[in-house]
């Protein structure tokens, strides 16, 4: 009840800062996407802003390229604490398939600490809404741990006859 | 000017309400959507196509020991290209619609590991595919009831591709001597 109440009274309005790390703009797109009347994210409060020290929210996408290794610290520090950092497709949650490229750091989260990953390439706008109800506590996220599925007599292999 | 104004009142009022009930309402994706790439580990052979095709080379074949084999995915960096379900032989992989994967630790929830029992070759001793399902049963140790049988299934010469194809080369290179 008291959690009900709290949650409530301290939802606020996050303002995005969004921001491309190396991406090739599909998820630049689909952030935008987003925020059209059709999906509509405003109704969350969310809003885009120009400026990284009016935002509460960095959103990444891409992987994250030597080059904008510099900037992007810059970038985070300049957004007023409490902050979040959310990345969004594949390519800023691990890296995507350029993970060992020769001029990739890596995804997101070798630079910065990932509060909210949004897995797609691109993502859906369905899919970056289900991330942003995930952060305000509306939906619980639908992906869990798997459990290793091991073989019931691993351990007891047949030993080779010579 | 005025009227103009009117005209567009008019017509914001006449669209109605477009925004979708998204997070309220589920908005399943149309027919064809390729999600979350899923494997029935039951129909998996291990031989890894899969990972040979993968563009984002995200899953991981190692052998524990000469019958199992395990596979790790890490499909935080998965781009659902589907052509892991396109190449699998025994149409283990399916691509699910399942979109919504967000989550504050991709790396834990979204990484699936499993463990598949493979042939041991009676030559070289790695392990190895065997050729039909038939051949997979008879292998000892297939059913852990039958691990005792081990030695009455020698009829079947558990060798594989490589070593067999090694000794016909050797084979012909005696003969031609």
């Amino acid at each position: 009840m008291l959690e009900e109440l709290c949650k409530k009274a301290f939802f606020k309005s996050l303002w995005l800062y969004h921001t491309n790390t190396g991406a090739c703009n599909g998820c630049d797109i689909e952030v935008i996407d987003v925020l059209t009347p059709y999906y509509d994210a405003e109704r969350f409060g969310i809003k885009l802003v120009g400026s990284p020290r009016h935002a509460d929210v960095l959103i990444c996408c891409g992987p994250v390229t030597r080059q904008v290794v510099p900037a992007l610290k810059r970038l985070y520090e300049a957004v007023p604490d409490p902050k979040l950092v959310v990345a969004v497709g594949s390519c800023a949650c691990g890296g995507g398939i350029w993970y060992d490229s020769y001029n990739i750091v890596g995804g997101v989260d070798t630079v910065l600490p990932v509060d909210y990953y949004i897995q797609g390439c691109p993502p859906r706008p369905e899919a970056i809404l289900h991330g942003v109800a995930v952060a305000l506590g509306l939906l619980d996220k639908q992906v869990a741990p798997e459990a290793l599925r091991q073989l019931p007599d691993s351990s007891e292999s047949v030993p080779i006859e010579d | 000017m005025i009227l103009s104004k009117l005209k567009q009142a008019l017509i914001c009022l006449l669209a109605g309400r477009v925004t979708l009930p998204y997070p309220a309402k589920p908005h399943p994706p149309d027919e064809g959507f390729r999600g979350y790439p899923e494997v029935d580990v039951d129909k998996c052979i291990g031989c890894g196509a899969c990972a040979a095709v993968c563009p984002a080379r995200l899953i991981k074949i190692e052998d524990l020991d000469q019958t199992t084999r395990r596979i790790t995915r890490l499909l935080e960096r998965c781009i659902f290209c589907g052509r892991c379900a396109e190449v699998c032989p025994e149409d283990a992989i399916t691509m699910t619609r399942q979109f919504e994967l967000a989550s504050d630790q991709a790396r834990q929830d979204l990484t699936h590991q499993c463990e598949i029992f493979m042939a041991t070759c009676r030559r070289c001793g790695a392990c190895y595919q065997p050729a039909t399902p038939l051949d997979r049963i008879m292998q000892p140790g297939f059913r852990s009831d039958e691990i005792d049988r081990g030695g009455d299934l020698c009829q079947y010469e558990n060798v594989c591709l490589e070593s067999q194809q090694a000794e016909n080369t050797t084979a012909t290179v005696g003969e031609g001597e």
